[in-house]
């Protein structure tokens, strides 16, 4: 098994301009990339002989609302030659459009496809670029902060009609969530109220 | 004169007993041949991560034993062994051992589960039965340690969340001892067996380098002659102190997919045997009082006890700001949480990586080509729950 310190290393002298900034935490890599960089990066490390990043385990993105640039796109690739895991993260601003993977990976089709559907991120050149868990014609990206929990619409069989119905959603009792924070510390609305 | 072709489209479920659950594939065929695949997944979508992001840690357990339900306690696993890494807590060895154990158990279930019903797909019924009748017992060792038979909500950060009922291990050790000889009659019914092997032998073949590309993993990488099982390379828990082997497939076909789980379901019995033999005595889950509750005579007891267990349940644990990838090998392949805590008592992010969702996506590259009477085998070969592909 290669020392992860050395990948590291290997990593900062072979990518050095492309690497933003690296860090060894949980036994992990995680790499900072630009966007530009993406696809270069992920080629070097599926084709190296050092590194042999050879399958790519997933892809996801994380919401920011509060931040500028909104989303963070995360891959994380698997070396089993090495027995190493790799964490990319790079930056992505909204309505941006991110070079598709696909043609390094076959495999990113469906995660790229499942990004595109959680969080409206486009991808360039991706072959079939669909929803691809929620429902046909489905409006919105669930997994963006600013989704509600409850959703907007509801399917019921409507009797009259005698076919499945979209209704917006009606709720009995309104979603609770309770701020179970520690008083003396100051709970979220208090903290609200004394910045005032 | 000219042939007049055309190629024919047909549905495939979403209510097909073949598909294994709601799985919709729309189908191109030139006559019986499949030209193209394309799965619509989704139907099962119930926005798993959403809510995780909404509820406390000890919350968002029990939707972990409903992604894939067949061996919900693997899943728990991948999202407790999360925070433990990110909390640095040390799991008594005691409780390791109890984890590995209903691991172990939850491979089986989801093995036999998959063996029959594979089998049914290619038309042997008896082994659908015969294989239940187990994995009946196999569900009562869940219900007898968590309470429910399914839904177990049973591992916890820093451990689980009882320890065995008295005389649980005997009756575990019992099912061992004569569990080989039903792997042994299933393996009877079909290893040999000339219709199974027709309809099994060179079908659906993976390539080695096609399994990293498509990102298989599990019986499915290893089918296809990968030996790569993350209870040898990257063990967690106790792993790296059981002897077992790592069984591999030659051709990557449908049929050794199925060697492959009947292997394995033999070193799940020889794993949770070394456990019964070694289990040690001790606590069942960390000490401390921060992240796991207090026993109940000590709530009667100790003022400080009660606060702990009233913000336990209330406000729950916090876990510090950190970021996170932690994968297991469940019965499917490689199962990983990929978590993201920002210090509140929620989970900010946890993606949730399903082993079934690549191997699905790459049911268009395995059929095409194949006759459509393929397309159960294939599909279950690949052991797809849709609890687990659609989230």
């Amino acid at each position: 098994m290669q020392n992860i310190q050395d990948l590291e290393k290997i990593l900062n002298s072979e990518l050095n301009t492309k690497i933003k900034s690296s860090l060894i935490k949980h036994n992990q890599i995680y790499l900072k990339i630009d966007e530009t960089d993406l696809t270069e990066v992920i080629l070097f490390l599926k084709t190296n002989s050092k590194t042999k990043f050879r399958q790519l385990i997933d892809i996801t993105a994380v919401d920011f609302p509060e931040n500028e640039i909104r989303f963070k796109l995360v891959y994380l690739l698997l070396s089993h030659e090495f027995n190493q895991r790799i964490i990319i993260e790079i930056d992505v601003k909204e309505k941006e459009i991110v070079g598709s993977i696909t043609s390094i990976f076959p495999a990113a089709n469906w995660m790229e496809r499942e990004v595109f559907d959680m969080y409206g991120i486009d991808f360039k050149d991706h072959p079939d670029l669909r929803r691809i868990l929620t429902d046909y014609g489905f409006e919105g990206h669930p997994l963006r902060k600013d989704f509600p929990l409850t959703g907007h619409n509801e399917v019921r069989y409507s009797h009259e009609t005698k076919k499945v119905i979209y209704e917006p959603v009606k709720l009995e009792q309104n979603y609770r969530n309770f701020d179970y924070e520690s008083p003396w510390e100051g709970t979220k609305y208090i903290k609200e109220q004394t910045k005032e | 004169m000219a042939k007049e072709t055309k190629t024919l489209n047909l549905n495939f479920g979403p209510q097909h007993p073949a598909a294994h659950g709601v799985l919709r594939l729309i189908l191109q065929l030139d006559g019986e041949i499949v030209e193209k695949a394309d799965p619509h997944i989704g139907l099962l979508h119930r926005g798993t991560e959403k809510l995780i992001e909404n509820k406390t840690y000890t919350q968002a357990v029990p939707y972990f034993d409903r992604l894939d339900y067949v061996a919900p306690m693997n899943q728990e696993h991948a999202f407790a062994l999360a925070i433990e890494k990110i909390l640095k807590i040390e799991v008594p060895i005691r409780a390791q051992y109890i984890r590995v154990m209903f691991c172990e158990i939850g491979r089986i279930l989801s093995h036999i589960l998959n063996v029959t019903t594979q089998a049914m797909d290619v038309g042997a019924l008896t082994p659908t039965l015969w294989g239940f009748e187990e994995r009946e017992i196999l569900m009562g060792f869940y219900e007898k340690v968590s309470g429910s038979r399914l839904h177990a909500n049973y591992f916890r950060a820093g451990g689980v969340h009882q320890d065995l009922p008295k005389g649980l291990d005997k009756e575990i050790g019992k099912f061992c001892e004569r569990f080989p000889k039903i792997i042994n009659d299933l393996e009877l019914l079909l290893t040999d067996n000339r219709i199974f092997k027709q309809r099994n032998v060179d079908i659906g073949v993976v390539s080695k380098q096609d399994a990293l590309d498509y990102s298989f993993s599990g019986v499915m990488l290893r089918g296809s002659g990968v030996p790569w099982d993350l209870r040898k390379s990257q063990p967690y828990d106790s792993y790296e102190q059981f002897e077992f082997k790592i069984p591999v497939g030659k051709n990557g076909d449908c049929y050794d997919r199925y060697l492959c789980r009947i292997e394995e379901m033999k070193e799940s019995v020889n794993i949770i045997n070394q456990c019964l033999a070694n289990l040690p005595v001790g606590p069942i889950k960390t000490d401390d009082g921060k992240i796991s509750p207090p026993p109940k005579k000590e709530i009667k007891q100790s003022m400080e006890a009660l606060i702990h267990h009233f913000k336990l349940y209330t406000e729950g644990y916090r876990v510090d700001k950190d970021e996170i990838y932690t994968a297991v090998e469940a019965p499917k392949g490689e199962f990983g949480v990929y978590l993201i805590s920002d210090g509140s008592s929620k989970p900010y992010k946890c993606k949730i990586r399903a082993p079934g969702f690549s191997h699905l996506q790459a049911m268009d590259y395995l059929i095409k080509g194949h006759m459509l009477a393929d397309v159960p085998a294939v599909l279950g070969s690949m052991d797809i729950v849709f609890g687990e592909v659609d989230r």
